[in-house]
């Protein structure tokens, strides 16, 4: 089968006139051909090493709590008690919150470069979003702890407790570092992959869509919404699934900004724990078997989702591209 | 046709929301840079004035004395990614050649460049964890090795994808001209292809590094941190990532301009080899046509 | 046939792509209720003099246009005109159907009237029925209005691309190559409803085919090189041109 394949991928060599010599020409190929392919195979087992053997250590736990791991809120390392719900509402709530922050953000850039700014322009501000995801999850924790937190607590959080705090989200005290300001620094980490996504979806929008609302006498924001937005919201969605896979897994960012609390707060600006936050916390001072099997329960859990949703989005931003192609040859 | 005449009723509204939506589109652009500026800012401004001669030679300092530097957090970190580079750049380009090379249509190929973006998007913490079992609980102690293996594994997918996605733009006729030759495939690829790409390899590999670098949830695990310098590659190690971590959550006035002059170096550092490898992108190293 | 109005006149135009000076002092009159065709070899500006004519042109980056066209007398590239209101009086066809791809035909054909704030049902449902009847496509459609537009065959397509040209009443349709897709069963469906369409809007209609222009149009001009060679009735353009260049032209001897 690799014989095959390789046969069929390369173009067919030339006739070599002696036979001996050529066989040892499709010799040298072959054994190139499955060196590469071992080496390639061995990210394929990395990947699914790191499956069987977070499963693996999550066993005990997983027989010893069943399914109410997930729904019980009691995580007692002394008294040898797991329950893993406040990192999952945690997890999820902070999530939740960056893609309801970034999403508006981030689509409104994707369309401002590939479809208002200047060619100059465009190049100049999408090479600054793409180096937002250049810089390191610390540093955002860092910026976040000593700048974010502070002005949040100080001005934002005080003024949404005054205008807004009849509804529960927005009570209590403000903290500073806690769900909100984790959502915020997720949001502006995850900017620059929705983005950069959503322009790959809008740049394999066939001209000939906008030209034909354009004709009809679209505005320009009216040719956006029929000549773009219209065909491109299956890949927006994969877009925005990629970055909710990114925000569930950020880990230092978020740890450094949420508080660590290990309790739900109905409260967004309350301390809180993600997932990612709690393994980067007690991970490396769990001592007790059952207490690092609960952890890695929790590592199981959190990968099986990011593996879950990026696969989903995997395939749609795959199909939409792929439509694409097959349907407007130009 | 006195539907044309009600067509223009209209149009004062729709031109306003016109207005009004582009305003936005434009608003959510500054919107999305302001926090670059600002942590930009921010990092340059206050490392800045944390920096120091000292902070490149010295052990950090204790706790209460002013001073010190991260010398042995930022040789710390040139280990971690030398030591990951050493085993994620070559499997990464491996694996890259493969997919541009022999990945044409094949369901192993697609397999596995679905693996690779799945890798990438494994959380890095989730690596970390993977890496304390297979390396950090046989050794009993964290080690700047168990950290190189975890970074390493974050790495090969950045290095397999830009790699894979820049040989790919290797004209077809330059292949074809090697076989023609009568040269045998592999000499080909390693001898026209290969070389002829260097950029995209380099592209690919200072993408890796620079993520590496800047990762730190796994080395907390793995690398663990140390205040001194390190005694030898089975031991914990220092890295500017961790040491910033704990220097900013820590309590103390002094420790903390500590962290902003290490973020400010680790900043500078990939975005040095970013937009070094943009440079590297735009100049046509790839032959064209 | 010089007894009818003009209702679009060109006033030397010109048009550029950058540097490049793609249309050279075209003055053109097109006179109501009848069908122009420009013809010429690729790449001499019949299609950009078209898309001129309804302000598309300078959707092009780097793209701009000088002089003056005039719908009805006014001035289209006047400061101050939204280019908006003129391209919904003057309607464009384009080379390829471009129906929008998650629209039923139904809202495909309403797109236009959608835009403009047009809501209730019953006159959605008039306009729509009465524009892909204009367009020959409502018997082969009545049954199936929701389904995608995209769902079509290509000849159908592009009818309905008509049908939602039509739909805003425009008194001109610009028409670029709008049969260089399709088969010649189509083809002739298209042509024939050229003719027919003529009675309610005027037509400039882009063809790379000589045989087409004879067929459907009253006048024809000639492009070559951005210039605008002559323009007269299409039957002495056919058989006694002025000019020698567009002799040899329909004759054969180039393009």
């Amino acid at each position: 089968m690799g014989a095959q394949e390789l046969e069929q991928s390369s173009l067919l060599i030339p006739e070599v006139k002696s036979r001996k010599k050529r066989r040892d020409v499709h010799a040298g190929d072959r054994r190139f051909f499955w060196t590469l392919r071992a080496v390639a195979l061995l990210i394929l087992a990395v990947l699914i090493a790191i499956a069987v053997q977070l499963f693996l250590v999550s066993l005990p736990a997983i027989r010893h709590f069943g399914v109410g791991f997930v729904f019980s809120t009691d995580w007692n390392p002394v008294r040898n008690r797991f329950g893993a719900a406040a990192f999952v509402y945690g997890t999820v709530v902070s999530s939740v919150l960056a893609i309801a922050i970034a999403f508006p953000i981030s689509l409104g850039v994707a369309l401002f470069l590939n479809e208002l700014a200047p060619r100059r322009l465009a190049s100049a501000v999408g090479f600054l979003v793409e180096m937002l995801a250049a810089i390191p999850s610390v540093v955002y924790g860092l910026w976040g702890l000593f700048v974010v937190a502070p002005w949040l607590r100080t001005v934002f959080e005080p003024m949404m407790i005054r205008y807004f705090g009849f509804i529960p989200l927005f009570q209590g005290p403000p903290y500073g570092v806690g769900m909100f300001t984790a959502g915020v620094v997720l949001a502006i980490m995850i900017t620059p992959t929705i983005s950069a996504i959503s322009r790959e979806i809008f740049r394999a929008v066939p001209l000939s869509h906008r030209e034909a609302a354009l004709a009809l006498g679209a505005t320009r924001w009216e040719t956006i919404r029929l000549g773009v937005l219209n065909s491109s919201r299956l890949g927006i969605l994969g877009a925005v699934i990629l970055g909710l896979g990114r925000a569930l897994g950020e880990t230092m960012a978020v740890t450094m900004v949420i508080g660590n609390r290990k309790d739900i707060a109905l409260s967004l600006f309350a301390p809180a724990q993600t997932m990612a936050s709690l393994l980067a916390n007690e991970y490396a001072e769990a001592s007790d078997d059952l207490h690092l099997s609960a952890l890695a329960t929790v590592g199981f859990l959190l990968f099986l989702v990011s593996f879950l949703i990026n696969s989903l989005a995997r395939f749609l931003v795959w199909r939409v591209e792929s439509r694409q192609k097959e349907g407007a040859p130009r | 046709m006195n539907i044309r005449n009600q067509l223009a009723a209209n149009d004062g509204r729709r031109r306003l929301k016109n207005q009004i939506m582009c305003a936005f589109l434009f608003l959510a652009a500054i919107v999305a840079i302001a926090p670059l500026v600002s942590v930009f800012v921010y990092v340059v401004q206050r490392g800045y004035q944390a920096m120091s001669w000292d902070f490149f030679t010295q052990l950090p300092a204790a706790v209460g004395s002013s001073g010190g530097g991260m010398a042995n957090a930022i040789t710390g970190t040139m280990v971690l990614v030398a030591l990951a580079s050493l085993i994620g750049v070559p499997v990464g380009i491996c694996g890259g050649l493969y997919l541009s090379e022999f990945g044409a249509n094949s369901k192993i190929a697609s397999t596995l460049r679905f693996g690779v973006d799945i890798l990438a998007s494994v959380p890095s913490i989730i690596v970390g964890l993977f890496a304390y079992a297979v390396v950090v609980m046989p050794m009993k102690r964290p080690s700047a090795l168990a950290g190189g293996f975890a970074l390493a594994i974050l790495m090969i997918p950045t290095v397999a994808r830009t790699s894979e996605a820049l040989l790919k733009l290797v004209p077809v006729h330059i292949r074809e001209a090697g076989l023609a030759l009568g040269i045998p495939r592999w000499k080909v690829i390693i001898f026209i292809v290969l070389r002829g790409s260097m950029g995209a390899i380099i592209t690919g590999i200072m993408l890796g590094i620079a993520r590496a670098a800047g990762e730190t949830a796994p080395l907390l695990l793995t690398a663990a941190g140390s205040q001194h310098w390190s005694h030898g590659l089975d031991q914990p190690i220092a890295s500017l990532p961790v040491q910033i971590y704990t220097f900013a959550i820590s309590p103390y006035d002094e420790w903390q301009k500590q962290a902003w002059a290490g973020a400010f170096v680790l900043v500078l550092f990939v975005f040095v080899l970013n937009i070094g490898t943009r440079l590297i992108i735009k100049r046509p190293t790839i032959a064209k046509d | 046939m010089a007894q009818t109005s003009i209702i679009l006149q060109t006033k030397r135009v010109n048009a550029y792509f950058g540097k490049v000076h793609a249309i050279q002092d075209v003055s053109l009159e097109f006179r109501s209720n009848t069908v122009t065709a420009m013809i010429g070899p690729s790449g001499c500006g019949k299609s950009t003099f078209i898309r001129t004519l309804n302000r598309m042109h300078e959707e092009v980056p780097g793209a701009r246009v000088e002089g003056e066209v005039l719908l009805d007398g006014s001035n289209i590239y006047q400061p101050g005109v939204d280019p908006v209101s003129i391209r919904r009086r003057i309607g464009m066809v384009f080379q390829k159907a471009n129906p929008f791809p998650s629209l039923s035909i139904f809202d495909n054909v309403a797109a236009g009237l959608k835009l403009a704030g047009f809501q209730r049902r019953t006159v959605l449902q008039e306009v729509v029925e009465r524009s892909l009847r204009q367009a020959a496509l409502w018997d082969e459609v009545k049954d199936k209005l929701k389904a995608p537009g995209t769902s079509l065959s290509g000849g159908q397509q592009q009818r309905l691309c008509i049908a939602r040209a039509l739909a805003v009443s425009p008194p001109v349709l610009l028409m670029d190559e709008p049969t260089s897709a399709l088969d010649p069963i189509s083809t002739a469906k298209i042509e024939e409803l050229v003719m027919e369409l003529k009675n309610e809007v005027t037509i400039v209609i882009v063809t790379h085919n000589m045989q087409q222009a004879a067929r459907i149009s009253d006048h024809t001009a000639f492009f070559l090189m951005g210039e605008m060679v002559e323009c007269d009735l299409t039957s002495r353009i056919f058989t006694k041109p002025r000019d020698s260049r567009t002799e040899n032209y329909i004759t054969g001897r180039f393009g």
